[in-house]
């Protein structure tokens, strides 16, 4: 068997989905026979005749139909075409089916599928990380996978779920991200992961920061120092004793995130280990994040935007006193 | 347009009269505890909207889809929502389908199809269609799903997309506008710049109906007509009614900006005083029967309320505060 990329991943998870759950439908922009803008619906509106929907250019409405046919029993897969255009289907997943389970004990089991996070020449409207935003809401469940096991896995944990589920996939992964087989099993939903182990301190981060936190932790070690890299898998929620233990072992924490700073995911790690670990640290915490800033266009801009490998082991070494 | 005279019996007219006295009461009885202090949080009349919403209800039946808004009591009661839950809602009951949780028209029982608006007008355009959807991807047909609007409501970016949406899957959704003439304060002219709503049925290549919201036999048939329709397979039915609302936006809201020309006009009518003279003039009932019907009425929610008003409100205590239904999701803030 050939390698299988992050996207593939994606793309078999909802077959796999769809082949499995008769009430699994896929409904999103260019989704039917065109395959999705990034093909991760390739093949399957030909497979699954009439379960994978072009939907008209509406995405308030995209989340609406998928509420309501949640409703009444379904389990709906929605592609925005990009993480950023979510926005304009915010009202109707923050307000509608966040709210839904605890006013009326209706779930509303609906999968949102975002990619999200910036690539090359992405610019400002086709690069947003937005899983802080919301997470900020009560009632959704935020997955941010890292891995192409957890693509797959996580994917049909999400359309399991009674809850719904923002499910940022990474784009800058889907290519080049690879892995040799599909996972049997997995970790469960709102557990993170130990990605390398370490003692000398910790890097907590998700997404494809997981894969810049993961070089920088390379790059260390040849100074001598180990890091620990927790990948968060969930970011809401948000998986503190697995933060806290690794805390504790280490005396010291870098939150890596390429969202924006203010009150993201980073904050919020933050704000736990403060007040939950405080006693545990050894140095004040420190977090990485995207500039202020929205996200350049231009690949030079662009490439210190975000975290880096290179930023982030400078930020390690601060954090050690190399 | 159905010529409207002939189809309505004596015994539906009647039959929603009753409905539209119930919600009229009912809406009575809610105005006064707010007055008197017992509704916290505002209370939404839809006091002479009574006949396009009775209608609406009636034209629906068990498996179909109903999302009402916030001046639709009679078409909820007509759909199978009851004083009881109703009373419930406003007053804060735990024994309530909301548990105060949420009140007043926020209410609802998604899972026998009666659906629980949220505030953001047309949001329950797309919600609805979605619904039919599931229907008809499990192959269930017949089945239509309806939801109330205002004039103020076809201005949201939510109804384009909600009815665009459904024009697309040609859904079996009604979606029924009731053009009270003002949105909050703002009048017609200040929400849009089209002739006529109905023009709008034309642009998203829907069916589209005109009925005078006053005329309780008029929306009768149009209603029914409608979801005949879309039950046949006709695709979404736009149905626009001109009416006034004879209350305030809420019972906060004194209405002063309603102009007197206006109210002293055809639209001001009071559809339930002219459906009650034509039950009269028809002599299917006796005056003395229409004032019995109210008087029961009114006994039946008077008792309601005061059995309502000794039942528990929801103890913080006892509430599991939890937004997930997996609750091992639910994350505790508490400092340890």
């Amino acid at each position: 068997m050939s390698e299988i990329t992050y996207l593939e991943a994606i793309r078999l998870a909802q077959r796999t989905a769809l082949a499995s759950d008769p009430r699994v439908f896929v409904y999103g922009q260019d989704v039917g026979s065109f395959g999705g803008a990034f093909k991760a619906t390739k093949n399957l509106a030909k497979e699954f005749p009439g379960r994978v929907l072009d939907a008209p250019i509406s995405e308030d409405a995209i989340v609406g139909v998928a509420i309501g046919a949640a409703i009444e029993g379904m389990r709906p897969i929605v592609e925005m075409q990009f993480a950023d255009f979510s926005t304009c289907g915010f009202n109707q997943i923050v307000n509608h089916a966040a709210t839904l389970y605890y006013r009326t004990g209706v779930p509303c089991p609906i999968v949102v599928r975002l990619p999200s996070g910036g690539t090359e020449g992405g610019g400002p409207f086709h690069s947003q990380s937005m899983e802080a935003l919301y997470a900020h809401y009560p009632g959704l469940v935020v997955m941010t996978p890292a891995t192409v096991e957890d693509a797959y896995s996580m994917l049909l944990d999400a359309v399991a779920l009674d809850d719904p589920v923002i499910f940022c996939e990474h784009k800058f992964l889907y290519y080049h991200l690879k892995a040799k087989a599909l996972p049997e099993t997995n970790l469960p939903i709102g557990k993170a992961r130990i990605a390398r182990s370490g003692r000398d301190a910790t890097i907590v981060t998700h997404g494809a920061m997981l894969h810049e936190a993961l070089a920088a932790a390379k790059e260390i070690a040849t100074d001598g120092y180990e890091l620990e890299v927790v990948d968060l898998r969930t970011v809401k929620p948000l998986d503190t004793d697995t933060i806290l233990a690794s805390v504790a072992r280490t005396g010291r924490l870098l939150c890596v995130s390429e969202e924006w700073p203010w009150g993201g995911v980073s904050a919020e790690v933050l704000a736990r280990v403060s007040s939950e670990g405080f006693g545990l640290l050894d140095a004040p915490p420190m977090r990485l994040n995207a500039k202020d800033t929205p996200v350049p266009y231009h690949p030079n801009l662009w490439s210190v935007h975000r975290p880096t490998a290179s930023a982030i082991a400078d930020a390690a070494r601060r954090l050690l006193h190399i | 347009m159905p010529n409207s005279g002939d189809v309505v019996s004596s015994s539906d007219f009647i039959r929603a009269y009753r409905v539209m006295l119930s919600a009229r009461v009912l809406e009575e009885k809610l105005a006064s505890l707010y007055r008197a202090g017992r509704i916290k949080g505002g209370v939404f009349l839809g006091r002479g909207q009574e006949a396009l919403s009775v209608s609406v209800g009636l034209a629906l039946r068990k498996g179909d889809i109903f999302a009402p808004l916030i001046r639709d009591q009679a078409g909820r009661m007509a759909f199978g929502d009851t004083a009881l839950d109703t009373l419930r809602t406003y007053l804060g009951s735990q024994l309530g389908p909301m548990r105060g949780r949420d009140g007043n028209i926020h209410r609802g029982r998604p899972s026998e199809g009666y659906y629980a608006m949220i505030s953001h007008l047309g949001a329950m355009l797309p919600t609805v269609a979605g619904a039919l959807l599931a229907k008809r991807l499990r192959g269930e047909s017949g089945c239509v799903g309806a939801t109330c609007i205002g004039d103020g409501g076809t201005s949201t970016g939510a109804f384009h997309e909600g009815l665009n949406t459904a024009a697309v899957e040609k859904l079996p959704l009604l979606v029924i506008v009731a053009n009270n003439q003002y949105a909050y304060s703002t009048p017609n002219s200040r929400q849009f710049a089209c002739a006529n709503l109905l023009d709008k049925a034309l642009g998203y290549g829907v069916a589209g109906y005109h009925v005078d919201g006053t005329d309780l036999t008029a929306c009768l048939s149009t209603l029914r007509e409608a979801a005949h329709m879309a039950r046949e397979g006709g695709g979404p039915q736009l149905i626009v009614a001109d009416l006034l609302r004879l209350v305030g936006h809420g019972e906060h809201d004194d209405s002063h900006y309603v102009t007197s020309e206006l109210k002293a006009s055809d639209l001001g009518a009071d559809c339930l005083l002219l459906a009650e003279a034509k039950i009269i003039s028809c002599a299917w009932a006796t005056p003395e029967e229409t004032a019995n019907w109210r008087n029961e009425t009114e006994s039946e929610i008077n008792a309601t309320v005061d059995k309502v008003r000794r039942e528990p409100g929801p103890d913080p205590n006892d509430d599991d505060w939890a937004a997930y239904s997996h609750t091992a999701f639910v994350e505790h803030y508490v400092p340890v």
